[in-house]
C-alpha cells in the first residue's frame, strides 16, 4: 500500500476487470466468448479477494439477470461478453432500463452476424448497443479508445449507471480488449465513486418509483433486504412499482426513463477534441478507430493539411452539439468505422448540412489503418 | 406454531388479483403463506421473484421484497441475489411454462448448483397467461389451442428431472389437498439447498373448457381423484396407476450448498492474498 500510482503493463480485458473492481464492482456473472473471456476469468481469481462474487452462469441470459439480481441487493454487477452474447442478453438489457436498475454490461465487439469472425476486431455493434432492446428504453454507451482508458471509463461506466439508474453498454473491440499497453494505475483515492442514492425516508413511507423523491428524474433506490419490502416488473408501472396500463401513468413513466439521456447528457458525453481548434477538415472516430485517427491526422498535419480529430468516448447519447460546432468549421468530417457506417448516420444528422460527412468503411476483420484515413483527408 | 391472519402478508390495497374465477393459483399462493407463516419467517427477509405468466403475477400481491422478471429467468435473477445476500429466504414462483419451457436450462442449472432457493411450479399444464397455448407439462392427447388435434407430446416428469439434475429437496402436491401441499411447501424452504414442489393447480378458463372440464371444480376433483401419496401407490396395481400421479415428498438428500461452497473460495482466495504479502 502506499499513495504512488503503480505502472503496469495490462491487456484490455484485464484493465476493464480491475477497473470494474475499483469502481466498486462486487458481482460478476458471465458466460464465455472470445473475444472478451479474459474479463470472466481475471474477475473469478480477483473478486473473492476482495470478498465479491464471480459465477459462470449457463448462458448470457442467465448473466445479465443474475446481475440484476445482485445490483437489487445493493451490490455494483457486471457482465461481460461478446456479439452472440450480446444479442442474447438484449431482452433483460430492457428489463434493467424499465425497472431502474443499474448494472454495467461490457460488449467487446467482434466480427457478425452471427458467429462471423470470432477471433476479430468490429465496430458493428454501436447501433444494437442503443437500441437492441426493445422499446423506448434509457442506455448509456462509452467506449474506449486505449488500455488505460479501459481502466477509467469503465470506472465512468460504473458512476453513470448508479447516478442514473441505467444500464450503461461498455463497448470495447477486440483490439482494445487483447491488446497490451502501459496503464498508470490511480491510486484508489484519487477516483472518483458515484454510488445510488438510497431512501431516507421510513420504509412506509417509500415509493419505489416515486422521481420526486430523488431528483425529479432518478428515484432513490432501496437493497433487497433492509426492510423496505417494494415491488419491481418490467411492466410499466406506477409510482408504488405496482403494473399500470393507465395511459397517462404509460406516458410519464416512458417520457421519464427517456429524459434520462437528455438530463445526463452533459455529465456523461466524453470526448477529447484533438488538433480541432484550427482544423478544416475533421475525423470523427472511436474505439481503436481513433488511434488510426489521431496518427492519420499527425500525417495530415505534418503534409500541410490542418487536420482535427474528434476523438469520441460517449457514443450515446451520441455527441451532437460537438458534431454540430466543428461541422459549421471544417470542410468535410470523415468518417472511419468498423462496420458498413453505422455511427456515420448520426454525424449526418448532427451536421445539419453543414458539411460533407464522409464514410470510410472497413468489414474484412482487419482494423482501419492510419493511410486509409489520411488518403481521405488528403482527397477532399 | 405462528399463526398470523394471511393478509398479514398480503399488500392489500393491490387487489383485486388478476386471476379467474376458479383459478387455482390463488389456492397455491395462500398455501405459500401458510408455509412462509408456519415458519415464522421475518418478512423483511424473504424475498420473493417470479419470471411471467399467471403464477408470476403472484408475487405483486405480496408484502416482501418482490421482483417480476422477465419470462423463464426467475431462477437466474434469484441467483444473483442469493449470491449476494444469502441470508435471505428466497423463493421463486412460476408457472409450468415459465419453468420448464424458456426457463428449463436455467432450472436444471440452478438443481446442479444446489443453491438454497425454494422454487414452487404452478402447473396448470398450459400456458394461461397467453390464452391457452400448450406447455411442456400438457398432457398427450390434450387439446390446447396451439393442439388443435390433441397434443402429440409427452410431458416432463418435473420432480425427477430435477431431483436427477441434482435438487436437495422435491416434491408435489395440488391446489385440492392444500394443507398438506402447505407443510410440503414448508418442508421445502426449511431445507438447505435447492428445492422444489410442483404445485398441481387448475386453469379452467383455458385447460378446463377445451378439455371436457366444465368449471374449477370438477378439476379439484380430479385432482383429488388422481393424486396418490405414495403410500397408497404402493398398494395399487399397475394398472390402476396408469392415469395416477404422486404426491408428498419425492426426494431429499443432503449435499453442499452453493453459497456456503463459494465461502471456500472466498477463504482460498483471501489466504493466498495473506500468502502473497
Ligand atoms: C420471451 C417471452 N416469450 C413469450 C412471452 C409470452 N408469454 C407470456 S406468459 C407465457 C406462458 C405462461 O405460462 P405459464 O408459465 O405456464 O404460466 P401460467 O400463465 O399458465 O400461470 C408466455 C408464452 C413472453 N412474455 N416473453
Ligand atoms: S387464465 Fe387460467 S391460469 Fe390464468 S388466471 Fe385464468 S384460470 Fe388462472
Ligand atoms: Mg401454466
Amino acid at each position: 500500500m502506499g499513495n504512488k500510482t503503480s505502472i503496469r503493463l495490462m491487456q484490455g480485458n484485464e484493465a476493464c476487470a480491475e477497473g470494474a473492481v475499483a469502481a466498486g464492482m462486487r458481482f460478476f456473472a458471465g458466460y464465455p466468448i472470445t473475444p472478451s473471456t479474459e474479463i470472466a476469468e481475471e474477475l473469478a481469481f480477483i473478486l473473492p479477494k476482495v470478498g465479491g462474487k464471480f459465477i459462470q452462469m449457463e448462458d448470457e441470459i442467465a448473466s445479465i439477470s443474475a446481475i440484476i439480481g445482485a445490483s437489487l441487493t445493493g451490490a455494483k454487477s457486471m457482465t461481460a461478453t461478446s456479439g452472440p452474447g450480446f444479442s442474447l442478453k438484449q431482452e433483460s438489457i430492457g428489463f434493467a432500463a424499465i425497472a431502474e436498475v443499474p448494472c454495467v454490461i461490457v460488449n467487446v465487439m467482434r466480427v457478425g452476424p452471427s458467429t462471423g469472425v470470432p477471433t476479430a476486431p468490429s465496430q458493428a455493434d454501436v447501433m444494437q448497443a442503443r437500441w437492441g432492446t426493445h422499446g423506448d428504453h434509457p442506455v448509456v454507451v462509452l467506449c474506449p479508445t486505449s488500455v488505460a482508458e479501459t481502466y477509467t471509463l469503465i470506472v465512468e461506466a460504473f458512476n453513470i449507471s448508479e447516478r442514473w439508474r441505467i444500464p450503461v453498454i461498455f463497448l470495447m473491440d477486440e483490439v482494445i480488449g487483447h491488446m497490451r499497453e502501459k496503464v498508470a494505475i490511480p491510486d484508489p483515492g484519487e477516483l472518483n465513486i458515484v454510488n445510488r442514492a438510497r431512501p431516507r425516508c421510513k420504509p412506509e413511507d417509500y415509493l419505489p418509483f416515486d422521481a420526486d423523491a430523488g431528483d425529479g428524474v432518478v428515484p432513490p433506490m432501496a437493497d433487497f433486504g433492509t426492510g423496505y419490502r417494494y415491488h419491481l416488473t418490467g411492466l410499466t408501472h406506477d409510482r408504488t412499482g405496482f403494473p399500470t396500463t393507465k395511459r397517462p401513468e404509460v406516458d410519464a413513466l416512458i417520457r421519464r426513463l427517456d429524459s434520462k439521456m437528455d438530463k445526463a447528457k452533459q455529465e456523461v458525453t466524453f470526448v477529447d477534441e484533438v488538433l480541432t481548434e484550427d482544423a478544416d477538415i475533421a475525423v470523427f472516430a472511436y474505439g481503436i478507430t481513433a488511434r488510426a485517427g489521431a496518427r492519420a491526422v499527425r500525417d495530415a498535419r505534418a503534409s500541410g493539411v490542418s487536420a482535427g480529430l474528434l476523438k469520441v468516448k460517449t457514443l450515446w447519447p451520441f455527441p451532437e452539439e460537438h458534431v454540430e460546432r466543428i461541422a459549421s468549421k471544417v470542410r468535410a468530417i470523415v468518417v472511419p468505422e468498423m462496420n458498413m457506417g453505422q455511427l456515420v448516420r448520426e454525424v449526418e444528422r448532427a451536421s445539419k448540412g453543414k458539411t460533407k460527412v464522409i464514410s470510410l468503411t472497413r468489414v474484412d476483420a482487419e482494423p482501419i489503418s492510419p493511410q486509409q484515413i489520411l488518403s481521405a483527408l488528403k482527397e477532399v | 406454531m405462528a399463526r398470523k391472519p394471511i393478509t398479514y402478508y398480503l399488500r392489500e390495497d393491490k387487489m383485486p388479483h388478476i386471476w379467474c374465477e376458479g383459478c387455482g393459483h390463488g389456492i397455491v399462493l395462500s398455501a405459500v403463506l401458510r408455509a412462509i407463516d408456519s415458519l415464522n419467517l421475518d418478512k423483511n427477509n424473504v424475498c420473493v421473484v417470479s419470471g411471467i405468466g399467471c403464477a408470476s403475477r403472484a408475487p405483486g400481491y405480496l408484502d416482501f421484497d418482490t421482483l417480476h422478471t422477465t419470462h423463464g429467468r426467475a431462477l437466474a435473477f434469484a441467483t444473483g441475489i442469493k449470491m449476494m445476500k444469502p441470508n435471505l429466504d428466497v423463493i421463486v414462483l412460476a408457472g409450468d411454462g415459465d419453468l420448464a419451457a424458456i426457463g428449463g436450462n436455467h432450472l436444471i442449472h440452478a438443481a446442479r448448483r444446489n443453491i438454497d432457493i425454494t422454487t414452487i411450479c404452478f402447473n396448470n399444464s398450459i400456458y394461461g397467461m397467453t390464452s391457452g397455448q400448450y406447455s411442456p407439462m400438457t398432457p398427450t392427447g390434450k387439446m390446447a389451442t396451439t393442439a388443435p388435434y390433441g397434443h402429440i407430446e409427452e410431458p416432463f416428469d418435473l420432480c425427477e428431472l430435477v431431483f436427477a439434475a441434482g435438487a436437495s429437496f422435491v416434491g408435489r402436491g395440488t391446489a385440492y389437498h392444500a394443507a398438506p401441499l402447505s407443510r410440503l411447501i414448508a418442508k421445502a424452504i426449511a431445507q438447505d439447498g435447492f428445492a422444489f414442489v410442483e404445485a398441481v393447480s387448475q386453469c379452467p378458463t383455458y385447460f378446463g373448457r377445451r378439455n371436457k372440464m366444465r368449471n374449477a371444480l370438477v378439476m379439484l376433483d380430479w385432482q383429488k381423484e388422481h393424486a396418490v401419496t405414495k403410500k397408497a401407490a404402493s398398494r395399487l396395481s399397475p394398472d390402476e396407476l396408469e392415469d395416477k400421479f404422486i404426491i408428498g415428498e419425492l426426494g431429499t438428500r443432503a449435499r453442499p450448498e452453493y453459497t456456503k461452497r463459494y465461502e471456500s473460495i472466498i477463504e482460498a482466495a483471501t489466504k493466498e492474498t495473506d500468502d502473497d504479502v
